[in-house]
């Protein structure tokens, strides 16, 4: 009895207990908000990688790919159909890309794919990472920013799915999928992470009343937004008025026979701005113009419609645009990290994003053909969308294309039969954790020396090791903050035992056992790791729960932002507390607390009582 | 002081119930209520010693402290040894009272040797038979004047017994700071108490296990004359009227003089100074 007695009178006046408690303590919180964020910030990358990539990738050695597509996928659904959800199949192949950029011509190497975009988003999220989600346009939705909180909406277009839904301009938008909204920013992240959804779930305030709306996801596909359209129309129309200006004889019928290669459709009467298919919304506040035709620096023609003086690259398919505003037949989502750079302005020194390209213009892109040996080819394609993953390797590589424009360039079509050729299929399983089963099965099926089958961790392997390297020397490195709380609490209870010597003297002569004296000190130990794992349990997950409200506090506090999320593009700080590295932690604090105690506990156990009675 | 607890017993079966007295001592926990009968100490001695030697090592040197000592103590017996300082008196009470092992000897009680039982066993054998005081008090600095009275208790029983039992030793414990004279001071920690004060809850703490021998070291060392008279009266009473049985060791001539027997240790040896009247 005495033992639980003497040690929680030691618990509650010693003060020196508390320092020890305390550096148990905050090594513990340390611990756990360090791996919580870390895996948080692991799990959000998985996500992206997962999101790009498919549950499993079946891959062609060569470049040339499969000849019968068709063929495979059923294969496939032969194989393990019971466990598939859906596939789709891809081009995958290097190319460049050129674009005009105030009058100089960029080209830069990227990873072409070729897909069809309502395949591909059943297999993995594409919708969301493209930019016309994200702000909104996809869905019909004019936004700014509100001055007092939450995204006013601005204009909506008749006929869109926030149309549909009863949207209506004036309206604010305060919540987006359960959490507050406080900008365009934040809503752009927030629809972002709705992956896996059908319908965004949106809260708006109109005339003081809150109202919840949902909003159907859409599916990605490659139709321009009407701002967008409304940007290439207006290219269309500064590139006539340039040729007008600069060859006024040109538009004389006179010279009719000789063609005007600049414009796609050769039009001979001026055109208004808003002739055909009006914009739903007025022009300047849905789709401010790009200070194209302002700036001295940037003559009109870098945005030329046709970013190089050629002919529409397929001549042997020709073409005809119905609308100036309508895309090519070759059409691309750009990752976002090949057109942009951030540039400080100089007056004010913020930094902003300078988009190269815009949804609408036209880009050069040069690819190989099929076959030996393999030859340069280009085409040019519109860019439909901008997509940004958070992933740079991704979105500073990626270009999808239209799969039938890629297997046309590139010779992958058969004449005779009209298959189609792919390099690579992807699968959705309906449960990931039949991967092993369902890898197994197709590597049986596929020879080994043709495909490559692997789900996206194996194809992912070494930068998913590296991370789990790094939480793993973190992890140690952490774990060594615990071991030096630990000499800590050796150190306090070798000056304890000293100085309760006198005590240990008195006790031992009332009859108090060595084995008693020791399990004093050792359940002070054990009390001492237990408070202190237990109150560092308790501000860790405080800690992590209120992590973004804490960050906005220090972002406050230094005047700078500590987590910028235009940089990772996450709605905030993602963590992820599991509940056995919690525990894992929290028993192991005890442990080494219990473990620091046992020498001194020792020594006062083996302290003989006369020697410890005269111990003054 | 006040009423006295008790008397002894006297018992035909001298040595049936010494052996049974031992059962309970070392073998199991006694209940708590149970009080410990005290065989008279007619037959054999209550606490005796033979032949006792002990002596220190500094370094190279053996500094010899007691050098056969031969001491018999009867039941209800207050005993008093006197000597210089540094003549070994406290290390023959640390010997007596199992806190220290003698080099050479054997230590006796109620007729059985002690001195080499196992450690458990000396750590319960001290609990329940031996109450120590100490010149300086050696009270627990962070527990009440109550709780310091009633750590033989606690050290005694395990955590469920003491749940289960601790009004009674509550009430027990007043009972004997009562008798000592400081009901007023119960929740006071030490460091409130005077000297007189603390050396009264020291004794307090020696009786609550109710020992068969109060071993004393100097146990007015530390205060004044006063204080010291009184705190030897306090024991002078206690050993007349609940026939305890004190040992007690002093440099004292004046305080030796409340014993009824007086020896004195010289270079290791006990004389007799003063016999039993």
């Amino acid at each position: 009895m005495y033992k639980l007695q003497i040690c929680l009178r030691y618990l509650r006046t010693r003060w020196i207990a508390m320092a020890s408690i305390i550096s148990v303590m905050l090594g513990v919180a340390t611990m756990i908000v360090v791996n919580s964020v870390m895996a948080g910030f692991a799990t959000e990358m998985r996500e992206r990688i997962h999101g790009i990539l498919a549950d499993i990738v079946i891959e062609t050695h060569t470049l040339d790919g499969d000849p019968d597509a068709a063929r495979r996928m059923q294969e496939i659904m032969e194989v393990a159909g019971d466990y598939v959800e859906a596939m789709t199949a891809t081009v995958e192949v290097y190319g460049m890309i050129s674009f005009k950029y105030r009058g100089q011509v960029i080209t830069r190497p990227v990873t072409l794919i070729g897909i069809d975009p309502k395949t591909k988003g059943e297999v993995s999220p594409l919708v969301t990472n493209l930019a016309s989600f994200t702000s909104g346009r996809r869905m019909g939705l004019a936004l700014q920013d509100d001055a007092v909180e939450g995204c006013l909406v601005e204009g909506v277009l008749p006929g869109s799915s926030a149309h549909t839904a009863g949207i209506h301009a004036g309206d604010r938008i305060t919540r987006c999928n359960g959490s507050p909204v406080e900008d365009t920013k934040d809503l752009a992240s927030r629809l972002k992470n709705s992956i896996d959804r059908k319908t965004i779930e949106l809260e708006i305030v109109r005339d003081q009343r809150t109202l919840a709306l949902n909003l159907p996801v859409p599916s990605p596909s490659w139709t321009l937004t009407t701002e967008a359209r409304s940007h290439r129309r207006m290219l269309v129309e500064l590139e006539r008025r340039r040729l007008e200006w600069n060859q006024p004889q040109q538009v004389v019928p006179a010279s009719g026979s000789q063609p005007i290669p600049q414009t796609p459709q050769p039009t001979p009467q001026p055109i208004p701005p808003n002739l055909d298919a009006p914009p739903a919304f007025p022009p300047e506040t849905l789709a401010p113009p790009p200070e194209i035709d302002l700036s001295p620096a940037v003559p009109p023609s870098a945005r030329s419609l046709d970013a190089f003086d050629s002919p529409p690259s397929h001549p042997g398919e020709p073409f005809e645009l119905a609308d100036p505003a309508d895309p090519l037949p070759a059409k691309i989502f750009i990752g976002a990290g090949l057109i942009e750079f951030p540039i400080e302005d100089k007056e004010t020194g913020e930094i902003r994003i300078e988009r190269m390209v815009l949804a609408g213009e036209d880009v050069r892109i040069t690819t190989v053909s099929a076959g030996r040996p393999p030859e340069p080819r280009h085409f040019t394609a519109t860019v439909v969308d901008v997509f940004k993953s958070g992933m740079s390797e991704y979105d500073s590589n990626l270009v999808f294309c239209n799969i039938e424009q890629l297997q046309q360039t590139r010779g992958m079509i058969d004449p005779s039969t009209g298959d189609r050729a792919v390099t690579s299929i992807q699968v959705k399983l309906k449960n990931f954790e039949d991967a092993d089963v369902v890898v197994k099965r197709l590597r049986a099926a596929f020879p080994a020396h043709i495909y490559s089958v692997r789900t996206w961790q194996q194809k992912q392997g070494p930068l998913l090791a590296a991370v789990e390297l790094e939480t793993g020397i973190l992890n140690i490195l952490l774990f060594l903050i615990i071991a030096v709380a630990g000499f800590g609490i050796l150190a306090i209870f070798y000056m304890i035992v000293v100085e309760k010597t006198r005590d240990i003297g008195i006790l031992k002569a009332l009859g108090a056992s060595r084995q008693g004296i020791m399990s004093i000190f050792l359940g002070y130990g054990l009390a001492l790791g237990v408070v202190g794992s237990g109150v560092g349990v308790l501000l860790g997950l405080t800690f992590v729960y209120y992590i973004n409200e804490i960050e906005k506090g220090i972002t406050w506090l230094l005047g700078r932002k500590v987590f910028d999320e235009t940089i990772y593009y996450f709605p905030e700080i993602p963590t992820a507390v599991s509940p056995m590295m919690v525990s894992c932690v929290a028993l192991g604090a005890v442990l080494i607390a219990v473990l620091a105690s046992i020498l001194p506990a020792r020594r006062a156990a083996t302290l003989r009582p006369v020697q410890a009675l005269r111990y003054e | 002081m006040s009423t006295p607890q008790q008397t002894p017993q006297p018992s035909t079966d001298v040595s049936q119930q010494a052996r049974d007295a031992w059962a309970t001592a070392i073998s199991s926990p006694a209940p708590p209520d149970a009080t410990l009968d005290h065989p008279p100490g007619t037959a054999t001695p209550r606490l005796s010693c033979i032949a006792l030697e002990k002596s220190y090592r500094k370094g190279e040197l053996i500094i010899p402290v007691l050098r056969g000592v031969d001491l018999e103590l009867e039941q209800g017996e207050f005993l008093s040894v006197v000597g210089q300082s540094g003549s070994g008196k406290s290390t023959l009470l640390h010997v007596l009272g199992l806190l220290d092992a003698p080099d050479v000897g054997e230590v006796h009680c109620d007729g059985r040797r002690i001195d080499n039982l196992k450690e458990r066993q000396r750590d319960t054998l001290r609990n329940r038979n031996f109450g120590f005081i100490f010149q300086s008090y050696h009270l627990l600095p962070e527990f009440t004047l109550l709780e310091n009275v009633l750590s033989p208790l606690a050290i005694r029983h395990s955590t469920l017994s003491w749940w289960r039992h601790r009004k009674a030793f509550r009430e027990q414990a007043r009972e004997i700071i009562d008798k000592v004279g400081l009901g007023h001071r119960v929740k006071h920690r030490p460091s409130e108490l005077s000297g007189g004060e603390m050396q009264r809850a020291a004794i307090a703490r020696a009786l609550i296990g109710q020992p068969r021998v109060l071993l004393a070291d100097e146990p007015t060392g530390n205060l004044d004359s006063s204080t010291s008279q009184e705190i030897m009266s306090l024991l002078a009473s206690l050993n007349e009227l609940q026939q305890l049985t004190i040992i007690m060791v002093t440099h004292d001539e004046r305080i030796a003089c409340h014993a009824h027997r007086s020896v004195r240790l010289d270079e290791g040896r006990l004389e007799t100074v003063r016999q039993a009247a």
